[in-house]
């Protein structure tokens, strides 16, 4: 029984991995915004769109780190 | 990473075992031997893999110095650029100084995670235990470089002196916590998307053992594989661009 809650718990932990491809496609969708609008501007804050892409993904692998410590390790 | 050898069976019969290339085997000696703990294990042979394809791309291909380059040549010299500007970019002329460091961490990040993309092969980087390294590595170097750079005004980092004064105490404890979780999330960023990734690839191809759908998961297996070798790019890219962040950090610490 503790097994299959764990499995659930895993499940539930992947919402987080969808939660945070929301926050990615919010970076990427308002760098092309910005950089539509100054085409100029957008070559050098491409760094700060992956940065931003990274601290955002992070969140998404530490949900999905839950999933599996849940899976395999409890 | 503890990890379950069985892995998840399903009742269908089909069986997923996309955790088991994680796990560090040793080469020579049984469970128990005193020599068992000592061998060689599939990660230390993968990681130095990689240190001989950096130094094979860096060192061999340059040791000619051609002025019209060759292949590797170029390869070199434009992997060398790329890292020189961003160090340049994002810590200024003062981080130059540190230049080494980061291009190490950026070639050694980059070859460990594509040399993971070869079949068959161990990819270290999806280890916690080998980026909680490189990760404590550079999270003591840029604290002892503010400190030893700024003496007690590092601490300035935390003070955000820009907001408003009863602000300030409330976002020193959140710029503390943010601080001491750099490295944590340094390094699971970079072992989490790795292992992802390389888990995502055997689910499915444990999708080939339907013979309806075998020819659709070799497909995905193979898109999926494209997307990793951008993945093993993007992540050594981050890796080492937030190594330049925080370097910056300890350089200029004041907001």
């Amino acid at each position: 029984m503790e097994g299959q809650l764990a499995h659930i718990g895993a499940g539930l932990a992947a919402i987080g991995s969808g939660v945070a491809a929301i926050g990615v496609g919010h970076v990427a969708g308002n760098f092309l915004a910005g950089a539509l609008r100054n085409p100029s501007a957008a070559a050098g804050q491409t760094a700060m769109l992956f940065i931003g892409i990274a601290f955002a993904e992070a969140l998404g692998i530490f949900s999905f780190l839950v999933a599996l410590l849940l899976m395999f390790a409890v | 990473m503890a990890v379950d050898k069985t892995g998840a069976e399903k009742a269908s019969g089909l069986k997923f075992k996309p955790m088991d290339q994680f796990e560090v085997v040793p080469w020579f000696g049984e469970a128990g031997d005193p020599v068992y703990w000592y061998t060689i294990t599939n990660a230390t042979v993968w990681l130095a893999l990689a240190v001989l394809v950096v130094l094979g791309l860096m060192v061999l291909t340059t040791s000619k110095r051609a002025v019209v380059p060759g292949r590797g040549q170029s390869i070199a010299e434009l992997m060398y650029g790329f890292v020189y500007k961003m160090v340049e970019d994002v810590t200024g002329k003062e981080g130059i100084k540190y230049f080494p460091y980061i291009m190490t961490l950026f070639m050694f990040i980059l070859a460990a995670n594509s040399l993971g993309l070869l079949p068959m092969s161990f990819t270290t980087t999806s280890q916690i235990a080998i980026t909680a390294v490189l990760a404590l590595g550079v999270f003591l170097t840029v604290t002892i470089l503010g400190f030893v750079k700024n003496g007690a005004s590092f601490l300035g980092l935390f003070w955000v002196a820009s907001a408003p004064l009863p602000l300030r105490p409330v976002l020193a404890i959140i710029e503390l916590i943010s601080y001491f979780v750099r490295p944590v999330s340094h390094s699971i960023r970079l072992a989490g998307n790795m292992m992802a990734g390389h888990a995502v690839v055997k689910v499915f191809a444990g999708f080939a053992q339907v013979t309806a759908i075998a020819p659709v998961a070799i497909l995905g297996v193979t898109a999926i594989l494209g997307l990793e070798v951008l993945v093993a790019a993007i992540q050594a890219y981050v890796f080492t661009i937030l190594t330049c962040v925080y370097l910056k950090d300890a350089l200029h610490p004041h907001h």
